[in-house]
């Protein structure tokens, strides 16, 4: 190394160290002790003892869990491709050349940014099996509405009706990808007469497939640890039953309820796994449908 | 054929605007209202009251009730301490993520030392790890600083560069030409009067957007709080709104919308007036993430 190399070294170091004391302290240390943790029992105000595979293996027999995990998946396996259409058809909408374009699409994004403790409180408004606005709306085309958050069947549905409804992130990563999606190859599929669905279906979704890519896994990694609505609506409880005990709100109630940080910290790393290999999933199943533009 | 294409599209986007609208009006008409309106049966969208007019007759007038978001204060005992902690985390938050990412963003794209790019794959690397997978550990250890119930928590972190917003702002450095800080070198300038008079200036649009979505996290973050605090006087908006929640067992449904219209208005106000920066940085996030 000359000099001048050296010295630009210290001088990125210096520049990066608040990454680095960051990288240490909040990211080596905290995965490195989770390991540890996972295989201790440990309730934070004495010191953690050694058990071996016992929360891993607690796992397996402990009926909560599996319930916890099951209702994130079925969560998931609503919320995530119902989100994902949704916001498609949303965007294609919002980029047609209509009137007051703006306006539509500030009002369809609004209900992504409402804080999720205040959407919370409107939902559990509306989903209200009296006096509620969804009930008394069903209740004037004749269908008697469920008591949406008190019926074990509908808390899931519940949640993710409103999961639904603040979907305006996923919406304006589409819209900015259609805006992309050069006009020139619609101007030339309509010279050989192309349909909206042959352009929307030949056209539009290849192009925009890393998009679609890119919000699939980013909807895997946040269904599957959605916490923030399911704990507000139940007051932290899980719901009737537990029919709406999701995988993070039992980790929540192991860590700092039971606290059993070794179980919790064994969880967590379950669901990193299971993260990691629904991506490797995605990944794989997706790989010959996405079209690279630029290669 | 296209003009009933074109009704189609109009009659769509009018469709979906009520529905995305309905929940955010229906918020702010049942803050608004007197508790028996609020569960009439059909609802009642415009607050009314009832007046004996000249002739003798009952007429609806309408009569929004702004006294129960004073009223919901009130019952919410705590808010203006709320609001004071909220917005005291939002711009302690704000200015260390700006800072500390735009330092360790430049020592990531504007200078060339040895190893760089390996280390810059590593800081990539842990936007894997679930918040899961850190949140015990990560509580042992502020238990351990004895900062649980203190604030520190919450906004500490936020000094040390997250790889997401150092990622976001390293491609907006890499946008400038080389010759920038070259030409200044030459002049004899330093390394950080460089980055701090010539590059940063640039920046403005991007250090905007990771302020403004930090700004949006901390105000509507509700577990970090959830964990951290335990002092009912040291709680934030969105962690007070759920205890307000929890402890009326919600029948007053008037004076808790209220409540969370004042919770969300902020927000929605701050969208307005950053319309650009936002939708360019959700793009930003998108496409590059």
């Amino acid at each position: 190394m000359t000099r001048g190399e050296r010295r630009n070294l210290w001088i990125g170091l210096a520049f990066i160290s608040p990454w680095i004391v960051g990288f240490l302290a909040f990211t080596v240390y905290p995965v490195a002790a989770s390991v540890y943790y996972s295989f201790c029992d440990y309730d934070v105000l004495t010191k953690p003892i050694w058990v071996g595979t016992l929360n891993y293996r607690d796992m397996l027999t402990d009926r909560v869990f599996w319930q916890s995990l099951g209702n994130t998946f079925y969560f998931a396996a609503f919320a995530l491709p119902l989100g994902l259409i949704i916001s498609l058809l949303a965007a294609v909408l919002l980029n047609q050349s209509v009137r007051g374009r703006p306006v539509f699409r500030a009002i369809f994004f609004l209900p992504s940014l409402i804080p999720v403790v205040a959407a919370s409180m409107v939902w559990l408004w509306i989903l209200n099996g009296s006096f509620g606005l969804l009930n008394q709306a069903l209740e004037w085309l004749h269908i008697r509405g469920p008591q949406w958050v008190a019926d074990p069947k509908w808390t899931k549905p519940s949640l993710i009706l409103m999961s639904l409804w603040a979907c305006g992130n996923t919406v304006v990563i589409y819209l900015a990808a259609l805006q992309d999606v050069p006009r020139s190859l619609y101007e030339s599929a309509e010279i050989d007469g192309a349909s909206a669905w042959v352009k929307f279906r030949h056209i539009t979704i290849p192009m925009i497939s890393p998009v679609i890519y890119f919000n699939l896994i980013m909807g895997i990694i946040g269904s599957l640890q959605v916490f923030a609505q399911a704990y507000v609506f139940f007051s932290g409880g899980g719901g009737p039953n537990r029919s709406a005990l999701f995988y993070a709100v039992y980790l929540f109630q192991n860590a700092f309820e039971y606290r059993q940080m070794g179980y919790a910290c064994a969880m967590a790393w379950v669901l990193f796994l299971i993260i990691l290999a629904l991506t490797w999933a995605a990944t794989r199943s997706t790989r010959k449908l996405i079209f690279y533009a630029g290669e | 054929m296209r003009r009933l294409h074109r009704l189609l599209i109009y009659a769509l986007l009018i469709l979906g605007s009520i529905t995305f609208l309905i929940p955010l009006l229906w918020m702010i008409s049942t803050g608004l209202k007197p508790i028996e309106q609020t569960m009439s049966l059909p609802p009642t969208w415009i607050p009314y009251r009832e007046v004996v007019g000249a002739d003798g007759v009952v007429v609806k007038k309408i009569a929004p009730r702004w006294e129960n978001f004073a009223k919901a204060i009130r019952a919410m005992k705590q808010f203006p301490r709320y609001l004071k902690n909220t917005l005291f985390l939002c711009l302690l938050t704000v200015i260390g993520t700006v800072l500390s990412s735009a330092l360790a963003a430049y020592g990531f794209s504007r200078i060339e030392w040895r190893g760089r790019n390996r280390v810059f794959l590593l800081a990539l690397a842990t936007m894997m790890v679930p918040f899961p997978v850190t949140m015990v550990p990560m509580y042992c250890l502020f238990r351990w600083l004895g900062w649980i119930g203190t604030m520190k928590p919450l906004w500490v972190g936020s000094f040390f560069a997250g790889a997401f917003n150092v990622f976001l702002l390293r491609q907006f450095f890499m946008s400038l030409p080389k010759d920038l800080s070259e030409a200044a070198r030459i002049d004899g300038c330093g390394e950080f009067r460089i980055f701090w008079q010539i590059i940063l200036p640039l920046c403005r649009p991007a250090l905007m957007v990771v302020g403004l979505f930090q700004f949006m996290f901390t105000w509507n973050d509700f577990m970090g709080p959830l964990i951290y605090l335990t002092k009912q006087e040291d709680f934030t908006l969105a962690l007070g709104l759920q205890f307000f929640q929890s402890q009326q067992g919600g029948t007053e449904w008037h004076y808790l919308m209220a409540a969370s219209t004042l919770v969300a208005l902020p927000i929605i106000l701050l969208f307005f007036f950053t319309q650009k920066t936002f939708v360019e940085g959700i793009s930003m996030t998108g496409i590059k993430g």
